[in-house]
Parts: structure tokens; sequence; C-alpha cells
């Protein structure tokens, strides 16, 4: 059963049928789902979650799916007491929320769960989306366990090995000709012009509910309470606002006593438009043409730009933007300390956290979560060239007790 | 009849230019603007455009040309 009730116009509060949409016919605004919080209040407690099983359908009266649910097994992801890294930051309460641990190795099985569990739902015999990375791996992935067909749209110039992560799953992979923008361009004409359920566009109601578990699962980590602080990366902004909108229920709801939480942006310098806008004191977001290695949310003109912006003021939050050179460093930070392999995202993160702490922004006055949300392996290469440079021997043992002394 | 919904960004340079009238006029594209916010530096436009899916195509080209920025009005689709 689904406790949907409409989609409304972020914008002007027109509302909408639950139908496979995403813009407002009037004002071309974002549509957001509505819920009767009122019967999930009766149908959710904290013990009624906790009888449930370990994964993210635990919170499902807040996401909008029926009971047909489609996903690959995942479970509830760790959220790690990172001590050593809290120790070399200065922090007594870090946590780790480690979204490597989904089947696909990101954060986007979350979104992409809801979404498609909501495609079958809707009737769509084939699902879309345009990814270079996390995304297409996911939807590929999904589309297969569902039986779905499944069309991906990446830039012709992608290198081959990004594409295997995705075509290993069996989908259409559509290579366009084109640069970024006009591979934008051709998918919305896409998405408006063929019956399918592209996840991120006339699905994205349904899809951007998901990043909502961020916050349902980190709040029930830490004992059912929000954390002081969230460092969460950014690239469209979705999943920052969606982490604020899920404390937001849980405290509505009563399952959390207050949302304290402040939401702090990440971004790569290299593509940092809600940073910039947030630094220049507008709710404005300029597009920027991305130049950076954290590729995985490099977007340019973020869809929920705004309403992040809203996000950090309503939060008393902030905004990093850290180098190329910090994400590379911030990687191999939590990687030594934790243990944890993050892509370039979390280098953005681990950069950002050290930075807030620095300048007192981030203080030891309560639980800080910094969001971990995709695996290293993906992006081996950004590392490449900054690792320790192995021991070479002979295959003898006083070869190696040679190299060994130099060594140390 | 071909339907296009589209965000135009100016720069400031371009501010004062009648760029919208002269995209409708020279490719046979109605523009139906929806939401705006133009200022002395910047601007922003969202629109609809409808015509053939040839002119639309050649219209945006144009306006991209003169150096609008032109976006899908649901943002960059293309996520990592």
């Amino acid at each position: 059963m689904s406790y949907v009730t409409a989609l409304r116009c972020r914008r002007c509060d027109r509302k909408y049928p639950v139908k496979a949409l995403s813009i407002c016919e009037f004002c071309f605004a974002a549509l957001e789902v509505e819920y009767d919080y009122g019967a999930i209040g009766k149908a959710m407690t904290r013990k009624s979650i906790e009888a449930s099983p370990w994964n993210m359908w635990r919170y499902k009266p807040l996401l909008p799916v029926g009971d047909n649910l489609i996903d690959l097994g995942g479970c509830v992801t760790p959220l790690v007491k990172a001590n050593n890294l809290g120790r070399q930051l200065g922090l007594d309460e870090l946590y780790i929320k480690n979204d490597c641990l989904n089947p696909t190795n990101s954060f986007k099985d979350r979104v992409v769960a809801v979404s498609m569990t909501r495609a079958l739902e809707f009737g769509f015999d084939v699902v879309a989306c345009a990814s270079t990375g996390n995304l297409a791996n996911s939807v590929s992935a999904h589309a297969a366990k569902a039986g779905l067909k499944a069309f991906v749209f990446i830039p012709a110039d992608l290198e081959q090995g990004k594409v295997v992560g995705t075509a290993i799953y069996g989908p259409t992979v559509v290579m366009v000709k084109g640069n970024y923008d006009e591979v934008n361009r051709l998918c919305s004409e896409v998405a408006e012009n063929n019956n399918w359920g592209f996840v991120n566009i006339n699905l994205r109601p349904y899809y951007s509910e998901g990043s909502k578990t961020l916050a349902y699962e980190v709040a029930e980590q830490l004992g059912w309470r929000a954390p002081a602080y969230a460092v969460v990366p950014v690239a469209s902004g979705s999943m920052f606002t969606k982490i604020w909108k899920g404390l937001g229920e849980l405290e509505r709801l009563g399952l959390i006593e207050a949302r304290t939480t402040r939401m702090f942006v990440s971004q790569a310098a290299g593509c940092s438009p809600v940073v910039e806008a947030h630094n220049a004191g507008t709710f404005q977001i300029r597009p920027v043409k991305p130049n950076t290695i954290a590729k995985s949310i490099a977007i340019g003109n973020p869809a929920d730009g705004y309403y992040a912006l809203n996000t950090i003021k309503e939060s008393n939050g902030g905004a990093v933007a850290v180098s190329d050179e910090e994400i590379v460093e911030g990687i191999k930070l939590l990687a030594e300390t934790e243990g944890v392999f993050a892509e370039t995202s979390g280098g953005v993160v681990i950069a950002s956290l050290k930075r807030l702490v620095a300048s007192g922004a981030i203080k030891e006055d309560g639980p800080t979560v910094a969001y971990i949300t995709g695996s290293g392996l993906k992006t081996q290469e950004a590392v490449l060239n900054a690792l320790r440079p192995a021991v070479v021997v002979e295959p003898s043992f006083s070869s190696f007790e040679k190299a060994l002394g130099q060594y140390q | 009849m071909a339907k296009h919904r589209v965000k135009f960004t100016f720069p400031q340079e371009l501010i004062s230019e009648p760029i919208i009238y002269n995209l409708a006029r020279r490719f046979k594209v109605v523009t139906n603007i929806r939401r705006a916010d133009v200022a002395a530096d910047r601007g922003w436009v969202i629109l609809e455009l409808e015509g053939s899916q040839e002119d639309i195509e050649r219209g945006i080209a144009w306006v991209g040309s003169k150096g609008v920025r032109v976006d899908p009005v649901s943002g960059d689709i293309v996520e990592g």
C-alpha cells in the first residue's frame, strides 16, 4: 500500500495526479510527492520499523511505492564510527555513512530501486537514464532484475572502461556524438516523445525520494536522533535536499525529537555552482562548465540548486568547494584511516569536512555524519599517481631485508 | 508540431538584445514565457517553444550561437 496522495508543484503548489510527470504544466517548476502523513503516523512507529527487514524498505510508508518492490537485495548500509579519522581532524563523534556497500556500489541504488518499482507500477516496458557512471550501472542492473528493457545515454567520448559496469547488464547503450549539453537536450526530447520511464526525468519526483532513506537510516543508527552536522556531496542538489526532507518527516512523525542538523554542501571547486551562489549571497544559480576529477558530481546546471541553497539557509548550514588536489588527499585520508576506498565525491566530502572543522564551522557538540556515496573502485584513475610506490625485490630473503631496511 | 521547454541564461552583454523576439521572427517558432528573472547584469527565461522540430532545433542552435546558454527546464539530466 502506498501513502502517496498527489504530486505538488514546488513553486506554485498546483496539484497533479500520481503519474509519470516531473514538471508543472503552468510554471515548469519541479513536482514533489505528497503523502498522507496522518495515516503514516498511525502505521509507522519506531517499534514497527525496528521489526522490519534490515533494508531500505523498512521505511516504505515514507516512500512513493506500492507492494511489488524491485531491489537487488541490498541492506541498510553501515554507519561507521570513524575514530581514527576523527582523531586526526579533532572530532570525537564522527561517523561515515558508507554507501559504497550498496549492490552496485553507490547510493544510486536507493533512488533507482524506488523509480524502478514505480516504473513497473506505471506499466512502462522501457526504462532509461543519461549517465556517465553510477546511475547507468544501477539502472541497468535494476532493469535486468525487473525484466525491463533499458536504454542508457552517454556522451560518445566516454572512456570504454566506464561502460563495462553498465553494458554487462545488457542495456542498449546509446553513445551520443555531441557534448554534454547536447546529450542533455537530446535526452529531454527523448523523454518527451517516448512512453518510457526516464528515471531522472519523468520519474524524477519518485526517484529523488529514495535519497530520504539516507536520513532515515542515519537517524535510526544514531539511536533515533538527528546528526548535529551532515556533510553531503552535491551534484544536482537532490540528495542534499532529500536528506533534509527525510529528517523533517521523522520529526513530524515524532520518530526523532528535533531536526537540529546543520547541512553542509560539499562540491569540487571545478564545478561548484551551489557553493558560488551561497558565497555570493544569492539564490540564483549560474550554470558552469565542469572541470574537475570529481565527475560523478560534476553537474554544471543543478536542477535542485535553488532548493539546496534553501536547505543551507533553513538548517543554518554552509557550503565548501575543494580543489582536485584536496580531493585526492581526502580519498587517501579516508582510506588510510578508516579502510574505506571512496570515489572522488567521497574525497570531496572528506576534504570539505577537514576545512569545516579547521574553520570551526563544525564543532564537537554532537555527531557529525560524512556521507560517502560511491566506491573508489570505479574511479581508480583519480588516485593512480598519488599512491606509495611498491617495494621491488629479487626473489631472495636478503634482497627483501635490504629493501626493507632502505624502505624503513 | 513539436514543443520544447527550455531555459535561456543570458550573459550581461546580451541582456538588452531582443533575442527571443528574433528567435520567433526568424525561425517561425512560437515562444511562450512561463517564468523569468532578468536584471541589469544577468538574466534567465524559462519558456516553451512550439513549431516544427526542424525550426526549433535551428532556432535553439542560433540562440546558442549568440552566446545564450540553452538548457532543458529540468536542469542537467546527465548524471554521474
